[in-house]
């Protein structure tokens, strides 16, 4: 699948602002006033937000976006678009009172939690409910996707609140989360178009004459198909990305959070292990794109 | 006549039935038009021809229409040759100027014009023009093309394969391909192989390269290139050698029982026994009696030795025949290597063509009478069909490769049976109703006759007085190539270049890109038409050229008259010429400018028409010197070939009720438009087989205007022509064969089909040139001109070489390499595709995909300029230096057709693969008609 | 509504004989021609005349080499467009409503209007046959010409689709799958068609004729096997000549 750096950037961004979200409905400690209240609620409210508006660059025409609120009985991407703005109408109102009030509402901080929730489920679902890809039809996708954004957005709570020892707990998330990602890998390694039984012969219906291979494309360039369904990437390269991921989103973060965790050192440096993590989770969120192989690609030469 | 609405709607809206032009095919098209554009094209459902389908090309029509490639205004080189340099001029000018070149030359030496068409589907008014003027340089590009097919078929039989005859699709029981294209008479094809199909009829296809319709063939032969005829006179030997033959078929329609004259030292060694009026003789088979031919009811012998009256001694055809073929070096096994294909399978086939003819005979009960009068119950058809094309054409050997082909059909019966090849109208036309070649040239006068004829024999060469220098700048008629029937336009350059026989003055082409995919070695000839003599003059020092699109010999012309698209234009698909009758029923059709030009430019026809009535040709100009015809569409009506006979055959006569002869109709026009664009005069039912005998046909014909009186239509079995060459090239006749032609007439001019390998694989170092390398024509693509079409080029935007897979292995080769493909006269770069499907010594590409940078308004970009490539820089028209200080053409040495499909190479991977270029590339031209734009969205305005 | 008709009263789609098509790109090109005029906006192409042209095409023609076991490779050429599938997976991820699938005839349509070409249909189809118009940015599908099945100023022979009109090898049917007399299903109980990626669990409609068993290398013949042939019997002992004799003797 083509990496379109929109949606690479939506999933990563608005998993860590929704999983930030979820932790403070559940009423994640965050001291000071209205105004440190204002920029964690920013945090979270924001990257949710930016993914968001990155996730409509993705679209053909994006002044149409509300047409995909209408059809939640049959569509995921119809859900994901309820659920976050709903989460975030409910965060937004859950925030408004905690800045106005200095109270947090604990039944609607958990309502908009469980908003996050099903948004980041609903998300991952866009993806894990597609047969054509068979690597990313899994329940560990939604897993990973839930995992991360709650390991994302730990770290940064951790770095914006006020909860003691939050480091542990982000080590615990962290490693979680890439242990499911690497079962996740694990089981992309092994489902393969050829493992699940589709192959050009299948595609064909030519198998029962002998083995089937492309000749000739419909057309000598390159088609919308083949750019966005049929992306080759190069072995190498998507092993220097894997350590790449791995180092930025697992090496790093926890690093940096044991030290804290370790020395003292003030909160807010777990920023820069939530950033460590995002920028990993960039990487990896390339390589969910480029590595899965899309029923199509068995049209266009992919065995 | 069908009766359809030609034009429906309003001035610029509704349905207009034209003629397609997006290849040779000329199908019937209803052009959709909104207003004033045109928004879709479909097939017309009422055309005889594709009965409403059409192909990717005519669907792509629009495109074609609107390409940002058409060239807008008469252009005057400004630049030197080749860079593409113009400067825009007024129509009056460009006409001066070529008026006052033509002029001088007509008043000084004709000989110095040579006027070549490429795509022309108007020769029979371009040669009638140059004819007029007085040049004997002039051919359309069937040399380079199809005239071994052409010639073999006309010298055998009265008729031929391309578009010229067909398969009985509705009939036949078997059908055999060999190296059938998708370029001529498509659709009418591809309905025949989809009847086939629904019928569950076995289609057998030859053909090294296995796409298109050798991917539907239930099976394939992947052959040799060069080496059908083997396969065929294997498959008579074994047709023989099994006495499945129509031995019935053989006395009655061929020259099977002819007598030839059994003298080995005589000038008349190998030629017709012949009676007083010089009718041949044959042999009673009871008494042995010499008698005529046309005896009727005669039962004549086709084997042993004949005195005749004056004492010499003579044998039937069929003995020399069958003692030829009967040779055990055509037996299957004795080619199976050769050929590809394994004995068992030639001996298979033999007996399942037997099987289809003998013992699946059909039966058409239509009692008719055979040309001797003899009354015929029904018709008996023998239900094998064949079809043939470029794949044994474009050879050294495809001359006697074509007509081995029809020897073979002939054996078993299935000319113009039912459920054989079926001749199309006007054919047959033998070699008796065709003129002779015709040539000289006097300042300021016609030629006496029509450029391109059939020679009867060395008598008939267009020869100096020194009874060897060629009259014609391409050499077609002489001793190089005698039976040239469609000219030679691939050796025009190369001879003027050469001055040999004669330097010319005005290089006039049209629709002919021969600075690119329709010249072998396409490097030479761009490099022949920019150089320059001692003084600083181009060696050819006039080059006019009239195309609508900026192809690659735009960039090479000195004067440019831009024509117009296929929609804008009056164009006359002539029973003169090439028409597009079909088996059943005598056809021709128009284009009519169903849109306006949005530019400055003109229809060829009607520019040749000014241009003659400006040099006050004949015909062109009457008594006071003012034009005989006002442009093309008023030469359609009112030209007569001879009286009552014109470019168009229907609604003829004063009022439009005579098909065929008839007085010009001042409203032909419209009633071809009023009918879609077409007239189609069915043959009647006792005529439609056996038209090479059948008196019905002959009178229908006559009447029609297709001939003039009966013409006698014996199949050739022995062709006496060549024998009269072999005698020349003996010296026994004259004019007599020059020496250094000798041994090659002698072996090649074989009066029976013969093989031979081709001419580039004599001397070759085999193991230095393992390969045989040869194109083929995409389906969708039609070609150069297709690059331009913004839909077309998608689909064949770049080519590959296609390699099969033990070759790739052998050479290390994996998809997408560079390889270099390496010939005795050249080298280029390509990127290379892995295939099995194919003869497994072959590599093959797509023809005309690769351009030159900066032709047809694409980007300079262009991945039909930076990775498309063609083959034509390997092949030289010349073939190696032999050591006899003489370079002979790369040509059939019968008919002189181009023998592009003889080239041989060898493959590497190139040891360099950076670079995603193919080699060689010439340096960008220029484009003249500005940049395309980026985006094309057709329909917009319907849509809105 | 995206959600998936239980049953469609006709289920209209293609037959495509792969025993039958040449690959002539026909079916693809009209059908570029006349959906670019046909529907609610053109199918466009980008870089028309430059390095990189594409465009969005309905229909799209590939080529397949198949190497069986025992026989030469052979090579099918395969056209691809909307299969119309009775689960097409396409209609159900659809977030706007715009891509559904018509009750009354199984024909899966997308109403541009609504299409905010995200792009999520083409990644749930599993034959490529959903293309986003690169100026347009919705996405196209095969309509199976609905404008001109149903159309009431065309020929009643021409209410077909544009691809099927076209054909010149006659190797693309259309009609009604649901019933079992149409010409669709009588070609495909009778050549076996056959489904494309049934593991996909779309039940695509439209189906593939196979191509027809090629002839594999016979045994030799019998050389001395008489001919059965109606003109003449195998020359024999005295030789070709002698047969010759034989069979002018039966011409009479």
């Amino acid at each position: 699948m083509h990496p379109a750096v929109s949606v690479i950037f939506f999933t990563v961004s608005s998993g860590a602002g929704f999983g930030l979200i979820f932790l403070l409905g559940l009423g994640f400690p965050v001291g000071g006033g209205a105004g440190r209240a204002f920029l964690v609620s920013l945090a979270g409210g924001g990257l949710a937000v930016a993914g968001l508006l990155a996730s409509t660059f993705h679209l053909g025409h994006p002044e149409r976006a509300w047409r995909a609120l209408s059809q939640w009985r049959s569509s995921w991407l119809s859900r994901e678009g309820i659920a976050a703005i709903l989460t975030l109408c409910l965060f937004g109102i859950y925030a408004l009172v905690w800045m106005w009030t200095g109270a947090r509402p604990a039944l609607l901080g958990a309502l908009a939690s469980l908003g996050a929730l099903v948004t980041v489920f609903t998300t991952a679902m866009i993806y894990a409910q597609l047969k054509t890809v068979p690597q990313w039809k899994t329940p560990l996708t939604p897993a990973v996707y839930l995992s991360f954004a709650l390991a994302s957005g730990w770290l940064l709570a951790s770095a914006l609140g006020d909860r003691a020892g939050a480091e542990t707990g982000g080590i615990a998330l962290v490693l979680l989360a890439w242990a499911l990602k690497a079962a996740w890998w694990v089981r992309a390694g092994r489902t393969r178009l050829s493992d699940v039984g589709s192959s050009p012969e299948t595609a064909t219906g030519l198998g029962f004459i002998g083995r089937v291979r492309l000749l000739e494309r419909p057309h000598s360039g390159e088609n919308y198909l083949t750019r966005e369904m049929v992306h080759v990437i190069g072995r190498k390269h998507a092993r220097s990305l894997r350590r790449l991921a791995l180092l930025l989103g697992a090496a790093v973060p926890v690093a940096i959070l044991i030290v804290v965790a370790l020395t003292g050192a003030p909160a807010p440096v777990n920023l820069l292990a939530a950033l460590s993590m995002l920028l990993g989770l960039l990487a990896e969120r390339w390589l969910f794109f480029a590595e899965a192989e899309h029923a199509v690609s068995l049209y266009y030469g992919n065995r | 006549m069908n009766q359809t609405s030609g034009a429906q709607g309003t001035a610029d809206g509704g349905i207009r039935k034209t003629t397609c032009y997006m290849c040779a095919c000329r199908c019937g098209i209803d052009v959709h038009l909104k207003d004033g554009k045109v928004h879709y094209i479909e097939g017309n459902r009422d055309h005889p021809i594709n009965k409403g389908v059409l192909c990717a090309k005519g669907s792509a029509g629009i495109m074609q229409h609107y390409s940002p490639a058409r060239l807008r205004k008469p252009l005057l080189r400004t630049g030197e040759r080749g860079s593409g340099e113009f400067k825009e001029i007024e129509w009056d000018e460009a006409l001066g100027l070529a008026t006052t070149w033509l002029g001088e030359v007509r008043r000084t030496d004709p000989r110095k014009l040579a006027f070549f068409t490429g795509r022309d589907q108007s020769q029979s008014m371009t040669g009638w023009w140059a004819q007029q003027y007085g040049t004997p340089n002039y051919a359309a590009h069937g040399g380079f093309c199809s005239v071994n097919m052409a010639a073999a078929g006309i010298y055998t039989m009265g008729g031929a394969f391309w578009e010229f005859g067909a398969p009985d699709w509705d009939r036949t029981e078997l059908f055999m391909i060999f190296g059938v294209a998708e370029d001529h008479d498509s659709n009418p094809i591809k309905i025949g192989l989809g009847k086939l199909k629904a019928r569950g009829v076995k289609v057998i296809g030859v053909n090294p390269v296995r796409t298109g319709y050798n991917a539907i063939a239930d099976e394939w032969l992947g052959i040799t290139p060069g080496t059908d005829g083997l396969l065929i006179l294997a498959l008579a030997h074994e047709l023989l050698r099994t006495g499945r033959i129509d031995v019935d078929y053989l006395i009655r329609y061929t020259n099977a029982p002819w007598l030839v004259i059994d003298n080995p030292d005589g000038a008349d060694h190998g030629l017709f026994a012949r009676g007083e009026d010089g009718t041949p003789l044959v042999a009673h088979r009871a008494t042995g009696e010499i008698a005529s031919s046309a005896t009727p009811g005669i039962k004549p012998a086709l084997k042993g030795t004949f005195g005749l009256p004056d004492g010499r001694q003579a044998t039937p055809v069929f003995e020399l025949l069958a003692g030829k073929y009967l040779d055990p070096a055509y037996a299957p096994a004795a080619v199976a290597e050769r050929t590809g294909i394994a004995a068992d399978t030639i001996i298979r086939i033999a007996t399942e063509i037997a099987e289809a003819a003998f013992e699946r005979e059909v039966i058409v009960e239509q009692p008719w009478t055979d040309m001797k009068g003899e009354r015929h119950a029904r018709m008996i058809g023998r239900p094998v069909a064949f079809h043939a094309m470029r794949g044994i054409s474009a050879h050294s050997n495809g001359f006697q490769t074509a007509r081995a082909l029809h020897l073979l059909q002939i054996l078993v019966g299935s000319i113009d049976c039912p459920g054989g090849f079926r001749f199309k109208p006007p054919y047959p036309r033998p070699v008796a109703g065709q003129p002779r070649p015709h040539g000289g040239a006097c300042a300021d006068t016609a030629l006496a006759g029509p450029h391109l004829g059939y020679p009867r024999g060395p008598e008939d060469l267009l020869l100096e007085a020194d009874g060897e220098t060629a009259q014609r700048i391409d050499k077609a008629f002489s001793w190089d190539a005698p039976l040239s029937a469609h000219g030679l336009m691939h050796m025009v350059i190369s001879n003027a270049h050469a001055r040999d026989p004669y330097g010319i003055d005005v290089l006039f082409l049209y629709m002919a890109n021969m600075a690119w995919n329709s010249s072998m070695n396409s490097t030479s000839v761009m490099q022949m038409l920019t150089d320059k003599d001692e003084s600083g003059n181009y060696v050819i020092p006039k080059i006019i050229y009239s195309d609508a699109y900026s192809s690659e010999m735009v960039a090479f012309a000195d004067l440019i008259l831009p024509d117009t698209t296929y929609l804008e234009r009056h164009d006359c698909i002539s029973l003169l010429d090439r028409p597009i009758s079909e088996p059943g029923a005598m056809c021709d059709s128009i284009r009519w400018p169903v849109v306006e030009p949005d530019r400055d430019v003109r229809g060829f026809q009607s520019v040749l028409l000014d241009l003659g009535a400006r040099l006050k040709l004949p015909g062109m100009t009457d008594a006071e010197g003012k034009p005989v015809y006002a442009d093309y569409a008023d030469y359609m009506v009112n030209h007569q070939r001879k009286p009552g006979i014109g470019p168009l055959s229907g609604w003829r006569g004063t009022d439009g009720s005579k098909t065929g002869r008839g007085e010009p109709n001042p409203d032909q026009l419209q009633r071809y438009v009023d009918n879609g664009g077409f007239s189609e005069a069915h043959v009647p039912a006792e005529a439609l087989y056996f038209k090479h005998a059948n008196r019905a046909w002959s009178d229908w014909a006559i009447a029609q205007g297709l001939q003039d009186g009966p013409v006698e239509n014996i199949f050739q079995l022995y062709l006496e022509p060549l024998r009269k060459f072999q005698l020349a090239a003996r010296g026994k006749i004259k004019p007599a064969a020059p020496e250094h032609h000798q041994s090659r007439i002698a072996a090649c001019f074989d009066p029976l089909p013969c093989w031979y390998p081709p001419f580039l694989e004599d001397g070759l170092d085999e193991d230095a040139f393992p390969l045989h390398a040869i194109t083929q024509r995409p389906a969708a693509m039609y070609h150069s001109w297709g690059s331009q079409n913004a839909w077309l080029r998608q689909i064949h935007g770049e080519n590959a070489l296609y390699v099969p897979g033990a070759v790739c292995d052998r050479a290390g080769l994996e998809d997408g390499d560079w390889a270099l493909l390496t010939s005795p006269s050249g080298e280029i770069r390509a990127p290379v595709r892995r295939m099995d499907a194919v003869n497994g010594s072959t590599v093959w590409t797509w023809n005309a995909i690769g351009k030159r940078s900066g032709a047809w308004a694409l980007d300079t970009d262009a991945p039909e300029a930076t990775r498309g490539f063609l083959l034509n820089h390997l092949i030289d028209e010349l073939l190696p230096p032999k050591g006899d200080g003489r370079r002979w053409a790369n040509s059939d040495p019968i008919t002189g057709q181009a023998a592009w499909f003889d080239l041989r190479v060898s493959i590497r991977k190139d040891p360099d693969q950076s670079g995603g270029e193919s080699l060689p590339r010439a340096k960008p031209q220029k484009n003249p008609v500005g940049a395309a734009p980026s985006t094309v969205s057709h329909g917009r305005e319907r849509a809105q | 509504m995206t959600s998936l008709p239980a049953t469609t009263e006709k289920r209209l789609g293609l037959v495509i004989d792969l025993d039958t098509c040449v690959g002539c790109h026909a079916c693809a090109v009209n059908c570029k021609e006349w959906n670019s005029g046909a529907q609610a906006s053109p199918l466009s192409d980008v870089d028309a005349y430059g390095a990189d042209p594409s465009g969005a095409w309905l229909n799209r023609i590939h080529t397949f080499e198949v190497t069986p076991a025992d026989a030469p490779a052979q090579i099918v050429h395969f056209p691809k467009s909307c299969l119309h599938c009775d689960d097409a997976p396409c209609v159900t991820v659809c977030p706007t409503g715009a891509s559904h699938k018509r009750s009354e005839d199984g024909i899966v349509l997308v109403n541009e209007d609504m299409c905010i070409g995200c792009g999520l249909c083409a990644w749930a189809c599993p034959y490529g046959a959903r293309e986003m118009d690169p100026v347009e940015n919705v996405m196209k599908k095969c309509t199976l010409c609905v404008d001109r099945i149903y159309s009431e100023t065309l020929a009643q022979e021409d209410r077909i689709p544009a691809c099927v009109r076209t054909c010149p090898s006659s190797a693309r049917h259309f009609g009604d799958f649901n019933d079992p007399e149409s010409n669709v299903s009588v070609l495909v109980a009778a050549r076996g068609g056959i489904e494309l990626m049934p593991e996909m669990g779309t039940k695509p409609v439209n189906r593939y004729l196979p191509p027809r068993p090629k002839t594999k290398a016979a045994p030799r013949p019998d050389p001395a096997r008489p001919a059965a042939s109606a003109c003449a019997a195998t020359p024999k002992a005295e030789g070709f000549l002698g047969w010759l004799d034989a069979a002018l003797d039966r011409l009479g």
